[in-house]
């Protein structure tokens, strides 16, 4: 088992330098011909969470201290999940030029476009360190811990992305099944809403989330200066690695196949 | 001495399913009906061989007689359905002139990120970068993006980085029909160098002549069967009196 492991691993050697060029390369198109360039992931949320906390603060009035920071934190995670999966859903099918051409292990499309979204993710991170600093929100030693839950999500994503760009191999309709599923998602998670407001019977359904015990973990570090639960400690790596494993193994149980598809 | 390429009883089958089913509803309405049946189709029977170390070695054929599979199958980009294929060395494919290239990049960017596709780092690019260019002679495009470039120019900066990069066993498909002829003569001599160099070189071409000029041993493919194995006089004499 050792030497096949050893096999993975000096291909995934061999192949790090093309991760980076295909994350470089995708930094480079996404922001070429753009003034701002790399400074509308910072601005982006940063514009968004003006128009939201406009909306909610005053038309819902949830009572939610420092909404500003608890709505960008709620983001940051759930952007990056759905960005990072939706990107690498259909890495697989549009790298299908090249793999039909050359040799190259098929989970390093999903796993750049989970790895871009990351350094993407990062930037729009540092609009919540401004925002942290504009409101003069206290921080404590807690918040350096910012970067765990970050790279929870990063996991499950890779995971998930894995299934995903499997799937959509075979069945181009993945793509708008998981565009519904986003919106769903994104009402099953906390991110603008306090948990208080939800009935009895829906916090079971949101237990089952991952995306809430990634957002929860980002929120006692940042904004509630205290470190997160046990249940949550527990719960983030446990659902990135088991998001990493069944979504490994299922991509790689139909990775042979792909080719006759793409 | 270990050959550098050993392919043994390598066949491979495709499912032609007569519609391509992409859609989950199609799917499951064909598995209700029971029409998820698929014809069987043999790209691949039994094929057999040995490439030494330095050969260059020729596959002709007719068109869809198997040679591309048969070369996707040494690259590694398809798995045989049955049988073994063993490489030993890096391999550099061009099939395919411009695999791997991104259209809306520049030359410059494409040539580092096609090193990083067959497994070079950023410093190793750098090096052979200005010899890059100089091959392709397109010094003064390397900032222009790749959709601009005519067919030629990208098959030329295409075969600038997989040579240039000293892969062990070249596979060339067929491109050495792109480029105006005077770029087909420094081809040609690349490979040659190549040649001498100790590269081993499967080369899959139409024209006889190339084969016969550049080739040592030649496979004769007829309908995904070796028709005949052997050196490169008797092959294409066989071949073209057939």
């Amino acid at each position: 088992m050792s030497g096949r492991n050893a096999v993975y691993w000096a291909a995934f050697k061999k192949y790090r330098h093309l991760l980076r060029e295909l994350v470089l390369r995708d930094i480079r198109l996404k922001f070429r011909r753009s003034v701002l360039g790399i400074c509308w992931s910072v601005l982006n949320p940063l514009l968004m969470m003006l128009v939201i906390t406009a909306v909610f603060q005053n038309l819902f009035r949830f009572d939610i201290e420092h909404f500003p920071i608890y709505y960008l934190t709620g983001s940051l995670v759930f952007n990056f999940v759905t960005e990072a999966t939706s990107g690498a859903m259909h890495a697989v099918v549009s790298a299908g030029p090249l793999i039909r051409k050359v040799y190259i292990p098929k989970y390093i499309f999903p796993l750049e476009k989970c790895l871009f979204s990351f350094v993407n993710m990062l930037f729009s991170a540092a609009a919540t360190a401004i925002m942290l600093l504009v409101l003069h929100v206290p921080v404590g030693m807690q918040a350096l811990l910012f970067l765990l839950p970050l790279i929870y999500a990063l996991v499950f994503s890779i995971g998930l992305g894995m299934a995903l760009a499997a799937l959509q191999v075979f069945f181009r309709d993945t793509a708008h099944l998981y565009g519904v599923f986003i919106t769903a998602w994104l009402y099953l998670t906390p991110v603008i809403y306090p948990m208080e407001i939800l009935p009895e019977w829906m916090l079971p359904v949101v237990s089952c989330n991952p995306l809430y015990y990634f957002v929860d973990f980002l929120r006692q570090v940042v904004l509630y200066r205290s470190l997160p639960g046990p249940v949550t400690s527990l719960c983030c790596p446990l659902f990135a690695l088991a998001a990493l494993f069944l979504g490994g193994l299922f991509f790689k149980k139909k990775q042979d196949r792909f080719i006759l598809f793409i | 001495m270990p050959a550098a390429v050993t392919l043994q009883k390598v066949s491979m089958h495709f499912n032609m399913s007569r519609e391509r089913v992409e859609h989950l509803k199609e799917y499951f309405i064909k598995l209700l009906k029971h029409e998820l049946f698929y014809e069987e189709f043999a790209a691949l029977k039994e094929i057999s061989l040995e490439i030494e170390k330095g050969d260059v070695f020729g596959i002709v054929g007719l068109n869809g007689s198997g040679k591309s599979t048969l070369l996707k199958v040494i690259a590694g980009v398809l798995r045989p359905t049955a049988g073994t294929v063993r490489v030993q060395g890096s391999i550099a494919p061009l099939i395919e002139l411009g695999a791997g290239f991104d259209m809306d990049l520049t030359a410059r960017e494409n040539i580092f990120l096609n090193g990083a596709v067959l497994g070079f780092s950023r410093a190793q690019m750098r090096e052979r970068y200005e010899e890059i260019l100089e091959f392709s002679e397109l010094q003064a495009f390397s900032d222009v993006p790749l959709k601009n470039f005519s067919s030629g120019m990208v098959a030329r900066v295409g075969f600038a980085i997989a040579t240039i990069t000293r892969p062990d066993i070249l596979i060339i498909d067929e491109i050495l029909a792109v480029g105006d002829f005077r770029f087909q003569e420094k081809c040609e001599r690349r490979i040659r160098e190549m040649m001498s160099g100790g590269t081993t070189v499967i080369l899959v071409s139409h024209s006889i002549e190339q084969i016969e000029r550049l080739c040592s041993r030649v496979l004769w493919l007829e309908k995904g069967r070796s028709r005949m194995l052997g050196s490169m006089r008797e092959v294409c004499e066989a071949y073209k009196n057939s």
